[in-house]
């Protein structure tokens, strides 16, 4: 029996780039197979031929043995393939059942909707399947996780048997992880097939029965969950070995660099969300923030910054006393800021990479002379920056919109501690990159902190915040529940006191 | 990942996302691509226009009673000579041109040249208005207060104008121009203060100091107002000579192009050399596309927005200060002039871009002029001159339409600039 689908030789060229080289891909019935590759390995740009947004210049692609056409993504659905972007495409105000009928309305007499026959649909897919989607809910009352369900429904509405998922778990808690995996088994029990798009490897080897890596638009490997593991698949993904962990050796802290005391910052909902708050960073230090989200992290890095008003305490950057000081004025005081949203407030998508390298320091020479900025200098500057930071951009004029999430985060990464700096605020510094970019991130911050900066992570990633800290404090309702060193630190004791167990508890406990 | 958004929403299910506003990029190929639409807009604007003449036009009906062959034959004859006298009244007739450039006879050369020296006349304060709207939208600012901002630029121009006397053209000129941005800027500036100091929206507020700069006018120019002549008429005393800007053809009323189409070139070039070459414009143009990127790169939005609406107020003043002291020479009260509201439409048409609104500017000063000339010399209505802006803005605003047209690719721009992506 063909495979329910093939790619043979699937070859595009964008200029000055082969974003796919040839690749040949056998989707069984039944199976779910994993792509698995860093950011610009071309996992996307395949996924997007094959869904109809680009038109491959090599390359062909059969259906159950039957070559086809796919030029657009109405020829994909009908085809019977079906993708999950990662950014959804719903309606947040409307129901799960107007947002699955969008696009193919079924109608009553007289041009009315027929919302009951839809919904009932929904309800028997809902069941078949074990999604668990209440047809009449209102999308913006939904968590992230049963969305995401909601996209996987419209796609069976529209009898999809291929069904693409486009990093589904870059948005998901753990619980949610799992609950979409057992989503994924019961898809494949009742016969349907699933391409699976991630750089998550234990994820891979968890849901696959195939994995092909793509490196550089090449395919570098196809093997099973059988016959592999982390450590090989991170080595084919990257090219070389990597290192999963960064190594970093003890060094003697130095003088006190930030010092926050009795800190109280108010919340978007005018609730204190930073509680009165104190501790000290010393350079050749980090000082790693850990918590459940949403404990008062994010207003606290927001007022280190200047970009959140303090309601009381102090925050001594060297010496000197910069509570609702200006952004700019911190900045200046030698301060690097990794924003928590990148896309956000650390870039503007729109800019080129050079001009996003000095997005802050634009108006200081060499970049610019009095009023006129100087071309040259913030060319050769960027120039510099790409090679030296290895950021992987066709070049230092194209959009940083364009990019990967890595390489916008290299960018960033790139313009903040390419500066003199000696505290350096970073926060969630790798969420949602890949392999490769998370063990260059964390190896530039160490740097850092070897040659003598104070340095302030804050991540939702228990891992990373281990892995990367000499000193863990750990928030809860803003308030510190605990500082440890990182050297000793369990799992199972910052968890504790993530959940607000005092470290008083805890200490009469171990 | 903004890409991949940009790549669902062509896809399978809802919505139609409306074009990225386009930004001007330094590459050819881009570059080349965005003039293409605009430039197929143009034509088709013409070719349905065309069709509203002809079927307006009684003779035609009348030939096609004879047969349909005349019938064609009259309707493209009736084309034909109002797009002949379309152009000659934008551009000139090339032979007359020709001719007089060899007769060598001021007054001949002068007729000849007339048509497109009323283009240029008219395009000046269209180029001043539409630098305004095209800078608010750099920095993320719909001004659609130009209009209020060109009242009041032109009351302090022609105040400055007329009551000051004595003073050499060279003092007098640039003080008056100066009054017109001074007063637009003002104009401008209070909707971005109340904006940046308490998030009123600019639109609304744009919108509300329109009617109080009417209301002003009206107050100041009407009969036995302040500002009004003592003759009883609602109009300004004349202003000075010394505040003239000068005509290219001094001694001859009917021309009246004047070297304020030379300060309006300069002015798009200094616009665009503030929006792409200075610190300040890299700051209004980070607030307008990320204004949270911009607080974290410790630019004051505030103070960003501020400037930005008194920059864009003073270009609208000095649209009105080379009508007065270019042209009229006056004011009249109830001088609705529209500009602020056709530069919204240029702004639109020149994609924002100072180079963009001067050739949209052109084509709207063409338009006008060659509209008059269509009327007294062809017959066809001067409301055609509606029509045309009307349907070039439409397929502008909505390129789909042409590429339907026009059976063009889809610009899969995502698709050339992805790369780096997976």
């Amino acid at each position: 029996m063909p495979p329910v689908l093939e790619l043979k030789g699937i070859t595009k060229r964008f200029p000055g780039v082969l974003a796919n080289d040839h690749i040949d891909l056998r989707l069984e019935e039944g199976h779910v197979l994993s792509l698995l590759g860093e950011n610009g390995a071309g996992k996307s740009t395949l996924m997007n031929i094959l869904y109809g947004l680009y038109d491959q210049d090599e390359g062909d692609v059969y259906i159950r043995g039957e070559k086809v056409v796919i030029n657009a993504p109405n020829d994909a659905i009908r085809q019977g393939i079906g993708m999950v972007h990662q950014h959804f495409m719903l309606v947040p105000v409307l129901t799960v059942t107007e947002n699955v009928m969008l696009g193919m309305e079924s109608m009553k007499r007289a041009g009315f909707l027929d919302r009951e026959t839809a919904a009932g649909r929904i309800r028997e897919i809902s069941d078949r399947y074990g999604l668990d989607v209440d047809p009449d809910a209102v999308i913006e009352d939904l968590p992230v996780g049963i969305q995401q369900r909601v996209e996987i429904i419209k796609l069976l509405y529209r009898n999809a048997d291929i069904l693409i998922l486009d990093e589904p778990t870059a948005v998901l808690t753990p619980q949610e992880v799992d609950g979409l995996f057992e989503v994924i088994r019961s898809l494949i029990a009742q016969g349907k097939s699933v391409v699976f798009i991630s750089h998550k490897l234990r994820e891979v080897l968890e849901i696959s029965d195939q994995i092909v890596v793509l490196r550089r638009g090449r395919v570098v490997g196809a093997t099973t969950p059988d016959e592999s593991n982390e450590r090989d698949l991170a080595a084919m993904m990257v090219g070389r070995d990597v290192i999963l962990s960064v190594p970093k050796t003890p060094r003697e802290p130095e003088d006190v660099i930030l010092s926050v005391k009795g800190l109280f910052v108010r919340g978007d909902q005018g609730k204190m969300a930073v509680d009165g708050i104190s501790f000290e960073i010393r350079g050749g230090e980090i000082l790693g923030v850990a918590g459940v989200q949403g404990n008062g992290q994010t207003e606290l890095v927001e007022a280190l910054t200047g970009l959140r008003s303090v309601e009381g305490g102090r925050i001594m950057i060297a010496g000197k006393d910069r509570a609702n000081a200006t952004p700019r004025t911190i900045t200046e005081a030698g301060t690097a800021h990794i924003p928590e949203d990148r896309q956000r407030d650390g870039l503007v998508l729109d800019y080129s990479v050079a001009d996003n390298l000095i997005l802050n320091t634009y108006y200081l020479p060499p970049q610019a002379k009095g009023l006129v900025m100087q071309e040259t200098a913030i060319t050769e500057r960027a120039e510099q920056l790409v090679a030296e930071y290895d950021v992987r951009t066709p070049g230092i004029s194209t959009p940083a919109g364009n990019l990967s999430g890595g390489n916008q985060q290299k960018v960033i990464v790139a313009r903040e501690l390419s500066r003199p700096v000696h505290l350096i605020i970073a926060s969630q510094p790798t969420r949602g990159l890949d392999v490769g970019s998370i063990e260059y991130i964390h190896s530039q911050v160490i740097r850092k902190r070897d040659g003598g900066a104070a340095v302030l992570v804050v991540s939702a990633e228990l891992d990373e915040v281990m892995s990367l800290s000499d000193r863990i404090i750990v928030m809860f309702e803003g308030k510190i529940m605990g500082a440890v060193p990182a050297d000793g630190a369990t799992k199972a004791e910052l968890g504790l006191l993530m959940a607000g167990v005092t470290s008083a508890t805890t200490a009469t406990t171990s | 990942m903004t890409r991949k958004q940009a790549v669902d929403t062509s896809s399978v299910t809802t919505h139609t996302e409306t074009a990225p506003r386009g930004k001007p990029r330094k590459r050819r190929g881009v570059a080349w691509r965005s003039l293409l639409v605009p430039l197929l807009a143009i034509v088709t604007a013409f070719i349905i226009s065309a069709l509203v003449i002809v079927i307006t036009d009684e003779s035609v009906y009348v030939a096609f009673r004879d047969g349909i062959g005349r019938g064609i034959v009259q309707a493209f004859s009736v084309i034909g000579r109002a797009y002949w006298a379309f152009f000659t009244g934008a551009f000139g007739n090339p032979v007359q041109i020709v001719e007089a450039a060899f007769s060598g006879d001021a007054n001949q050369i002068r007729r000849a040249v007339y048509p497109i020296t009323e283009t240029l006349r008219i395009s000046t304060p269209y180029i001043f208005a539409g630098l305004a709207v095209a800078l608010g939208f750099q920095g993320g600012l719909f001004n659609i207060g130009a209009e209020g901002q060109y009242f009041v630029g032109g009351l302090i121009t022609v105040f400055v104008g007329y009551s000051i006397t004595g003073l050499p053209q060279i003092i007098h000129l640039p003080l008056a121009l100066l009054a017109g941005m001074v007063g637009g800027a003002l104009w401008g500036a209070i909707p971005g203060y109340l904006k940046a100091k308490t998030g009123a929206h600019e639109v609304i507020n744009t919108i509300m100091m329109n009617y109080v700069a009417y209301r002003l006018a009206e107050f100041l120019l009407d009969v036995g107002g302040p500002m009004a002549r003592g003759d009883g008429r609602p109009v300004s005393p004349e202003i000075q000579p010394s505040a003239f800007l000068p005509q290219f053809f001094p001694n001859r009323v009917d021309l009246r192009v004047n070297a304020g189409i030379f300060l309006a070139l300069g002015a798009a070039w200094v616009v665009w050399w503030l929006l792409y070459k200075t610190t300040l414009g890299f700051e209004i143009r980070t607030v307008g596309k990320n204004p949270d990127a911009a607080r974290y790169a410790g630019i004051s939005v505030p103070r960003i927005m501020v400037i930005t609406m008194a920059l864009s107020g003073a270009l609208a003043g000095l649209s009105a200060s080379t009508d007065i002291l270019g042209v009229l020479h006056f004011m009249p009260n109830a001088f609705f002039s529209g500009y602020g509201f056709d530069a919204i439409a240029l702004a639109l048409l020149g994609n924002s871009h100072p180079a963009g609104v001067v050739l949209a500017s052109l084509l709207f000063g063409a338009i006008s002029a060659g509209a008059r000339n269509m009327q007294g010399i062809a017959h066809v209505p001067i409301d055609i001159t509606s029509i045309l802006q009307g349907l070039i803005i439409v397929f502008v605003a909505a390129p789909e339409i042409i590429r339907m047209l026009y059976r063009m690719r889809e610009p899969k721009e995502s698709e050339e600039l992805a790369l780096a992506q997976g």
